[in-house]
């Protein structure tokens, strides 16, 4: 009797296990990765090869992520052959054949890094832990990109950062297996302070409220230098937290601080609610010092001029890419996405697509996965077609170096779409910089065995 | 008598547990969760859990501060790495020693009130630990970048005994690596003596005590008992156990972000304690392990998976199914996180491990009285 009822019931628990295992679809994401020796990190030994993306679905960055992971998405798609092949046929490099990666399928995983550091490592190690990831890429924050290269660099595998902008991703943080195709906080103060000095003079005084963490740091260091070398003077820098929401106990002290210009080191949700906040006090229908009182966001993406909405026309910032230049790759990208989608992409679309097609070509290139090869491949890459004019990804500090533009929030938009438009496309001899500015380290090249 | 005795029902607890824990790289394999990265996170935080039930469900003090200790020991732990030596075991006991000394200094302030208003002191203490943390100790802690190692942190133990490597150093353990599988190793091992000694505070006289404050704090003073020293006691053993699971995440992966210590992650804390079943033993490990299973499995799901896990079903079918079930998975896994919680805490307000008592008691035909008489609801305080 006790034994015909354990045997029901290991049946019984059977059954609901598997049921349960189908049913929420676990199954096709069984552990699959065998015992065998590789010579390197989740060399891809099948027909398939997969790369990891790891996003801001949620948190302060939310809509950037969303769009990131459109991206990506397309970029798996042209680089597997499908769809209208976006910016392959631009590129410069004809390496890719839109086969795949060396013939492999390429497959992906996506996690959500809640803009947060720890969970996007957590993402990070699922990807290449459980997935086998080769790559990873993405983040829209500096702080998870710094996070994760590091991660990466650990693990032996090759991170292509997404949207960020500090400093220190290629400087003071910067990793052997990290690249950056976005132009950082540096760059946008060498092209934004000639135009601001231009359009506001050179006699201003500003004011900065700056999102606390390395990102907001460093360009708040860049722009204070910038502006300051032209005759601005700096009034105060206070720090907010990210993600505060309420920024209005910030913008109150700016009125009777002496200041003329309100410079707002904020992105994402931050950026479109400080502005919009600082808008609606009124700060730009006062005068102080005798002249109009300005408003600059020196980082601006169009995802946050939709969100601003009325209050971005008329405000300076400084972009990677924008979705309306005239060139044949950005058209071209424009097209592929928005076929896809439905609207135009935005900059961090732009250069996590891109990032994606550059790591696909330099194992192209590399004619293997073998990490070291691949950075070596990437390390003074020199190509075009990509939307951003002639690009270099320098060897010193894998940073792309090429066009930087000044963008303004235009003051009477077609369409939602047009809220940005670019004033003046700074030169990449302009952009450039000695990159022993920044301390740090490259590291090694070895290959690790996925730790 | 032995001090290492256990009654024999809890020492089967603890080696079915052990053999749970050991074994997870197998039976974790059909859920897609075996893997070292998440399996660490499943044992870090199941002695994080179990840490806290010590004070929560023993005492039946809820602390909305929690995270402020595991953060603290991350801390500890990363600057350990940095000024010292890569050994994990100096990180790990300097965690605990400086937890210990947070959760008693938090812990006599707040233990002055009880009830929410103690709720409400801790989450106040670990908000300024948050903040300070984020913001104002920004020299000590790297803000929001959270701390790393670098090149050139002085190590000064390791450095007298070897050179510089090229790369960054990781974490060792008596020379051996803490990375992937052995790491979860040496955590799930850290996680069974730190089950075992919660083990051993419940069935101790002063588990008893502790209890006795919970139920009914009034008559413990009548009698004579002053409560206080207990509960002080319970609020520093836990803190330490939160510490010693911060330090062990560090040790896994060398890296402390303030975010660790935000409220929501005290938040968490009282969550997994809840959906498992508060003040049993293996309850809070439950609900640990379905937190973070959630909040890494289900949040890496995208629709290209759910296509494919659908694929079986007739083409409109299958759009519509993922369409729906794509609002639960990838950005939305709190949603459904959230829903079995309020189905948990509605249909079986003791947690998982009620579930499972009713479970295993529909087999038995019969019913057995609760083992050990602690699950019993208890008035509110």
């Amino acid at each position: 009797m006790t034994l015909l009822k354990r045997g029901l019931t290991r049946r019984r628990v059977l059954q609901t296990g598997m049921a349960g295992i189908i049913g929420s679809g676990v199954a096709p994401l069984m552990f699959t990765k065998g015992a065998w020796a590789q010579e390197f990190c989740n060399n891809p030994t099948g027909d398939t090869v997969t790369l990891g993306f790891v996003m801001p679905l949620t948190g302060a960055y939310a809509d950037e992520g969303a769009d990131q992971q459109r991206a990506f998405l397309l970029a798996v798609e042209h680089l597997n052959g499908e769809g209208d092949g976006g910016l392959l046929p631009t590129f410069s490099s004809k390496a890719l054949k839109g086969n795949g990666i060396l013939g492999k399928k390429v497959a992906y995983v996506t996690g959500d890094d809640q803009t947060k550091s720890d969970a996007g490592r957590d993402a990070a190690r699922r990807m290449i832990e459980r997935d086998g990831a080769i790559m990873i890429s993405g983040a829209s924050s500096s702080g998870v990109a710094i996070a994760e290269q590091a991660l990466c660099q650990e693990m032996g595998v090759i991170y292509m950062a997404g949207l960020t902008h500090s400093n220190d991703t290629t400087g003071k943080d910067k990793k052997r297996y990290g690249f950056r195709h976005f132009f950082n906080a540096y760059q946008s103060g060498t092209a934004i302070a000639p135009v601001l000095g231009e359009a506001y003079g050179k006699d201003r005084r500003a004011y900065h409220l700056t999102s606390d963490y390395t990102w907001g740091w460093t360009q708040e260091e860049s722009i204070k230098n910038a502006t300051e070398a032209m005759g601005w003077e700096t009034v105060a820098a206070v720090r907010t937290p990210v993600g505060a929401g309420d920024f209005s106990q910030y913008i109150t002290p700016v009125l009777n601080s002496g200041a003329d210009v309100l410079i707002l080191n904020h992105y994402g949700f931050d950026g479109v609610n400080s502005l919009t906040q600082a808008v609606q006090f009124g700060l730009r229908d006062r005068q102080a010092n005798g002249k109009d009182f300005q408003i600059v966001l020196p980082l601006v993406s169009d995802l946050m001029a939709q969100g601003a909405g009325e209050a971005i026309k008329g405000i300076y910032g400084t972009a990677n890419w924008d979705w309306q230049l005239d060139d044949a790759a950005s058209g071209a990208f424009t097209r592929s996405f928005g076929a896809k989608y439905g609207q135009p992409p935005s900059q961090i679309a732009q250069t996590s697509y891109v990032q994606a097609l550059l790591y696909a070509d330099a194992v192209e290139r590399a004619g293997t996965f073998y990490p070291p090869e691949v950075i070596k491949a990437l390390e003074g890459f020199e190509f075009d077609g990509m939307g951003n004019g002639q690009t270099l990804y320098r060897a010193e500090d894998h940073q792309c170096l090429k066009e930087v533009l000044v963008v303004q929030g235009r003051e009477n938009p077609s369409t939602t779409f047009d809220v940005l438009q670019t004033v003046q496309k700074v030169g990449r001899d302009v952009a450039d910089y000695d990159a022993s500015i920044f301390e740090g380290e490259l590291g090694p090249y070895d290959a690790a065995l996925c730790a | 008598m032995n001090i290492f005795y256990l009654p024999r029902r809890d020492a089967i607890t603890l080696a079915v547990f052990a053999l749970v824990v050991l074994t997870m790289p197998v039976w974790l394999v059909p859920f897609g969760a075996a893997y070292p990265g998440l399996m660490q996170k499943f044992a870090i935080f199941a002695i994080f859990a179990v840490g806290y039930n010590v004070l929560f469900g023993l005492t039946g003090y809820l602390s909305f501060g929690h995270a402020a200790f595991l953060g603290v020991g991350s801390y500890t732990a990363v600057w350990t790495f940095k000024l010292m030596t890569m050994n994990v075991i100096p990180a790990m006991i300097f965690a605990v020693i400086v937890s210990g000394l947070f959760a008693l200094a938090i812990g006599f302030v707040s233990l002055r009130r009880s009830g929410i208003y103690f709720s409400i002191l801790t989450l106040a203490f670990a908000q300024m630990c948050y903040n300070l943390a984020y913001s104002v100790l920004t020299p000590i802690t790297n803000g929001e970048t959270a701390l790393q190692l670098t090149m050139n942190d002085p190590r000064v133990l390791d450095l007298m005994f070897s050179e510089r490597g090229a790369g960054l150093p990781s974490p060792s353990l008596l020379g051996q690596g803490m990375s992937g599988i052995e790491a979860f190793y040496v955590v799930a091992v850290v996680l069974l003596i730190a089950f075992y000694i919660a083990q051993k505070i419940f069935v101790s006289p002063f588990g008893m005590m502790l209890r006795a404050i919970k139920s009914n704090q009034t008559r413990m003073h009548y009698t004579g008992f002053n409560t206080r020293p207990y509960a002080l006691t319970a609020f520093v053993i836990s803190g330490m156990y939160a510490g010693l699971a911060g330090s062990l995440l560090a040790a896994t992966d060398p890296l402390a972000g303030a975010e660790r210590m935000q409220w929501t992650a005290s938040g968490e804390v009282v969550l997994m304690t809840i959906l498992g079943g508060v003040g049993t033993l293996i309850g809070p490990v439950i609900g640990a392990w379905l937190i973070k299973y959630f909040e890494n499995i289900f949040s890496g799901f995208n629709d290209a998976m759910l296509h494919h896990t659908f694929s079986w079903l007739p083409q409109g079918a299958q759009d519509v199914v993922v369409a729906i079930t794509s609002k639960f998975v990838g950005e939305g896994w709190q949603l459904s996180l959230g829903l079995i919680f309020v189905l948990v805490v509605v249909f079986l307000p003791g947690g998982v491990m009620e579930g499972i008592r009713r479970f295993s008691s529909l087999f038995r035909n019969r019913r057995e009285p609760g083992p050990t008489g602690a699950l019993k609801t208890s008035p509110a305080e």
